[in-house]
This record gives C-alpha cells, sequence and structure tokens, in this order.
C-alpha cells in the first residue's frame, strides 16, 4: 500500500498515537450472572468477552473443535457440531480426561461471524480458532495454581466481537479478568499486547491496519509482578538484534495494561466489598 | 397493541448512593500481603520468595497466625454441618453423584436415603445463587409467614416450595406429590424467587428476615415488575434500610 505511512516523521501512527501509546482499554468483570467467572473488555476497537466456568467435574470427549478428532468418531462429531450449530453437549463423569494432581484448563476461542472486515463463514472449529485455543491454554496453565484443584476442569471461552488488531492480547486480558472474577486462585495477573517493528520504531498495540501491513509482529504474554514470560509468539522473520527492543516495547506495554486492570479489578472488588457490608 | 421498550442508561455504582466505604484490606493477585515470615498461610495465598502473596482478589482475613484471603465468588467449599441443596445428574450402581456448585461433584449412597442424610424433595423452584451470599445460620429450613417455604443451602442452591398442610411421617420411600399447586402459592413462588434475585444481584445476604422484608416490600409491585433494575434498586434499598432499623 504506497502512501500510508505507519510511522510518520513527527512519530505519529496512523491512528495519531505515539510509538509506545496503547489503545484506550474499557473493561468490566461480572457481565453474566449465570457463570462463574466473566468480563469484557475494548482495547480501542478490539471487543473480546470471557466467560469462565469451574472448577467444576472433569468431562468426558465431547466438547471439542471438529477439526481436532479423527476417524469415524470426529465425523460423527463434525456432523452433530454442524446440527447443533457448533455446540455439543459434554458427557459429565469421564475420567478420561481429568488429572489425578491437578486441573485441567480448557480454551475456547470463537470469533463471531460479525468481528471481521467481511463475514467470517465458520465461526469455530477453523485452524486460527483451534491454535489460538491453544495458546490460551498454554498461558492460562502457566498462570492459574491448578494444584489446588485436582480431577477438575476449568473452562475459559473466550469470543472476539469486533477484531481491530490485537486479539489474542485482548482475549488474554478478558479472560484475565474472567478467571479472577471466578475466584479461581493465580499466581498473577496475565497482562498481554503485541508489539511490531516499522522503520527501526518498535510500536506497541497494533491495530489491524498495522498487522495487515505485513511487518514483523510479536504477542507477548507476561505476568507483571515477577517480569515471567507466560507465552511470547511471534511468526514473521525479524533480525535478531531488533529482538530485544521489540520484546521491552511489547512488555513495558503488558505493564501498562497491568496498571489499567488491576484499578479494575480493585474498583470491582471495592464495590462488592461495600455493598455485601462489614 | 401497546409495548413496553426499555433504553440501556449508565447507572451510578450502588456504592456511591450508600455512601460508606469499607475498612477491609482489599488485595488482587500478585499483591504482597506481607513480608513477615512468621504468619501462616491459608486459602487465597501463596508463598513466593519469602513473601506471602494473594493468589485471589478479595479481602484479606487475619485470625492470629493465620492469613487468609476470601475471594469474592468461590465454589461451594463444603464443612461438617452445612445444610445443601443438590441436582441429581448421574445414576450409577449403588449411588447417585449430585450436582452442589462445588469443585466436584457430590455422592450421593442408595443406602442414606431414608436416613437424615439425604432427602428427596417434590415440587418447588430451585434457585442457584452465589454460596458466598447465604448467610450461615442455626436453621436453614424456613417457613415464610406468606405461605411458602424455603431451603436455603449453603452451597448456594435454594428451594422454594409450597407449605405442605400436614407434616406426615413418611413410612416408606419417597411418594412424589404430583398434585397440582394452587394459582396462589405459584404466585407467592415466583415472587419469592425474583426478590431473591433482586437481593442477588445487589450483593446483599440472603436469610429469612432479608427474604421476608424484600418480599413485603415488593408487594406492591407486579411480579415481573421486580427484576427490572430501577425497581431491584429501590425494593432492595428499602429492605436494607429495614434491617438497618430492626438492628439500631
Amino acid at each position: 500500500m504506497a502512501g500510508l505511512e505507519l510511522l510518520s516523521d513527527q512519530g505519529y501512527r496512523v491512528d495519531g498515537r505515539r510509538a509506545g501509546e496503547l489503545r484506550k482499554i474499557q473493561a468490566r468483570m461480572g457481565v453474566f450472572a449465570q457463570a462463574d467467572g466473566s468480563a469484557y473488555i475494548e482495547q480501542g476497537n478490539t471487543k473480546a468477552l470471557a466467560v469462565v466456568y469451574g472448577p467444576h467435574e472433569g468431562m468426558g470427549q465431547g466438547w471439542t473443535q471438529g477439526s481436532q478428532l479423527k476417524g469415524a468418531r470426529g465425523r460423527h462429531m463434525q456432523d452433530r457440531e454442524r446440527k447443533t450449530g457448533g455446540f455439543v453437549l459434554e458427557i459429565r463423569g469421564s475420567r478420561a480426561r481429568a488429572l489425578p494432581d491437578r486441573a485441567l484448563v480448557n480454551c475456547q476461542y470463537s470469533s463471531a461471524t460479525f468481528s471481521t472486515g467481511e463475514r467470517k463463514r465458520r465461526p469455530h472449529g477453523d485452524r486460527k480458532s483451534c491454535e489460538m485455543g491453544l495458546q490460551l491454554r498454554q498461558t492460562f496453565e502457566a498462570a492459574i495454581l491448578t494444584q489446588l484443584h485436582p480431577r477438575s476442569q476449568i473452562d475459559i471461552y473466550v469470543q472476539v466481537l469486533q477484531a481491530d488488531g490485537g486479539t489474542y492480547a485482548a482475549c488474554v486480558n478478558a479472560a484475565t479478568l474472567a478467571v479472577l472474577d471466578a475466584g479461581i486462585p493465580m499466581r498473577d495477573f496475565v497482562c498481554a499486547c503485541s508489539a511490531g517493528f516499522v522503520d527501526g520504531t518498535a510500536l506497541a498495540d497494533l491495530s489491524h491496519v498495522e498487522e495487515a501491513a505485513g511487518g514483523p509482529q510479536l504477542a507477548l504474554a507476561l505476568l507483571p509482578a515477577s517480569g515471567q514470560i507466560a507465552l511470547l509468539e511471534m511468526d514473521a522473520r525479524l533480525h535478531e538484534d531488533h529482538l530485544e527492543r521489540v520484546l521491552e516495547a511489547a512488555a513495558q506495554a503488558a505493564r501498562d495494561v497491568h496498571t489499567l486492570l488491576d484499578r479494575v479489578v480493585r474498583q470491582h472488588v471495592r464495590e462488592a466489598s461495600i455493598l455485601l457490608g462489614d | 397493541m401497546a409495548m413496553e421498550m426499555r433504553l440501556p442508561v449508565a447507572r451510578k455504582p450502588l456504592s456511591e448512593r450508600l455512601g460508606r466505604d469499607t475498612k477491609k484490606h482489599l488485595v488482587v493477585p500478585g499483591d504482597t500481603i506481607t513480608t513477615d515470615t512468621g504468619f501462616m498461610r491459608g486459602h487465597g495465598t501463596y508463598m513466593g520468595e519469602e513473601k506471602l502473596i494473594a493468589s485471589v482478589a478479595g479481602s484479606v482475613e487475619r485470625v492470629n497466625k493465620l492469613i487468609c484471603v476470601k475471594a469474592l465468588k468461590t465454589r461451594y467449599i463444603g464443612e461438617v454441618g452445612d445444610i445443601v441443596v443438590g441436582r441429581i445428574t448421574e445414576v450409577q450402581q449403588k449411588r447417585w453423584k449430585v450436582e452442589t456448585n462445588s469443585r466436584l461433584d457430590s455422592v450421593l449412597l442408595l443406602s442414606s436415603m431414608n436416613l437424615p442424610g439425604g432427602e428427596l424433595l417434590g415440587q418447588g423452584v430451585l434457585v442457584q445463587v452465589s454460596p458466598s451470599l447465604v448467610k450461615r445460620q442455626k436453621t436453614h429450613f424456613h417457613d415464610l409467614p406468606c405461605g411458602a417455604s424455603v431451603i436455603l443451602g449453603n452451597n448456594g442452591f435454594i428451594w422454594i416450595y409450597p407449605t405442605p398442610e400436614h407434616k406426615e411421617e413418611e413410612a416408606g420411600g419417597f411418594i412424589a406429590n404430583l398434585e397440582p399447586v394452587s394459582l396462589a402459592d405459584r404466585e407467592v413462588i415466583s415472587r419469592l424467587r425474583n426478590c431473591i434475585i433482586s437481593l442477588v444481584t445487589q450483593r446483599m445476604m440472603l436469610y429469612d428476615t432479608s427474604i421476608l422484608y424484600c418480599y413485603e416490600a415488593s408487594l406492591p409491585h407486579q411480579i415481573k415488575d421486580i427484576l427490572k433494575p430501577e425497581i431491584m434498586e429501590e425494593i432492595v434499598m428499602e429492605t436494607r434500610q429495614r434491617l438497618l432499623e430492626q438492628e439500631g
């Protein structure tokens, strides 16, 4: 796209932000009464909703993405998925999937058909959703204290309502708030942000325009108090001399996200505490 | 035909209207509670790098040398002597698996059916709320003067049913009473259910007095109106005031 400057000479990006500036974040916890925990987050125009159920009894095979299962059983599951619109019933009590010493974390990512510019035809079960689900699961298995709940299962469902770049980050942030809302013990917050590299400068919190431009982009999920990385993901080519700078930009942005989420959680806890009375 | 339309409007948080603040020490995960290693760690905390760190978002409770963090909302954690209401989800050879809003399903042995251990319930309405909102009391079975009875399970499952006219001894097994419930009783039960839901939405503790006051405060309104946000707030405010007057 000739003529579209991702970073102007004065240091302004396409939407007027500076290189290390985040988009406006608004978040709310406890949006669904029926779930154990839920949260909604808006990062600029990216909107994500996360719902957490658990810890509860381990469930057997039944709730999976169609492409994960192979063979005749897989085909049967896929038919059921199509007929029921993608929701397969869970079978309780199957010991096959429950782990004896810790909790099983099960994440599912779904993006609404109206979330992108062009209407998506397949909200769940496609390769990208599977991969996101797996990444979310890795991220949260690192943060949730699973040893405290053996043989149970924690389900995290994330849905993206509007995708304008940084969907992984928004999902992680929303899921963190939802897990906190459910009262599931975690080591620390998990704060995530994306970062890119343009013209020798590292940009934090990429929007869709910046992601689509094709430069290298990195997604980082951080545990802010200890500075430990829960997940770092990049599939682009970046010279290793630049990695340090981009990583630092993403880490700083994640810490800024933490400041905001921390404020939201404290406000929510304070409000609930006041209502309950002393 | 007249239709009712509602538009969403930003509401002020209720805590502002109450005008009071909390004196508790509130923490979020990752917060250091103390660096003093003399304390024993309870629920909601973990030891990291010689510091006691919170693992849930809630208020810190200190009992002598034990520090724990009480989360706002958790699944039910059972204690001896609690009354729970559960839903049967699975039938196995000699036992039933019961869902009780806790981390794992509970087990009810068939042999304990006629003992005080397990009692099957007849017709009624189940309301699921958060376990932290049910107050611990001496008895959890209440016959409310408005004409229905309520069982407040410690696990957050609340069972509302019409008061049985005569309590007879169930000699043999359980005979489900399938007589149709009268309209007046049904109305009382649905009003009670809506009241309980409005109390829960405004995060008030549930016990027989609060439910009764809320029921009385809701009488001027129609049953279906109770769930509207502004009416809900009004009713719960009135309940709060009455409870404060009663204490003070």
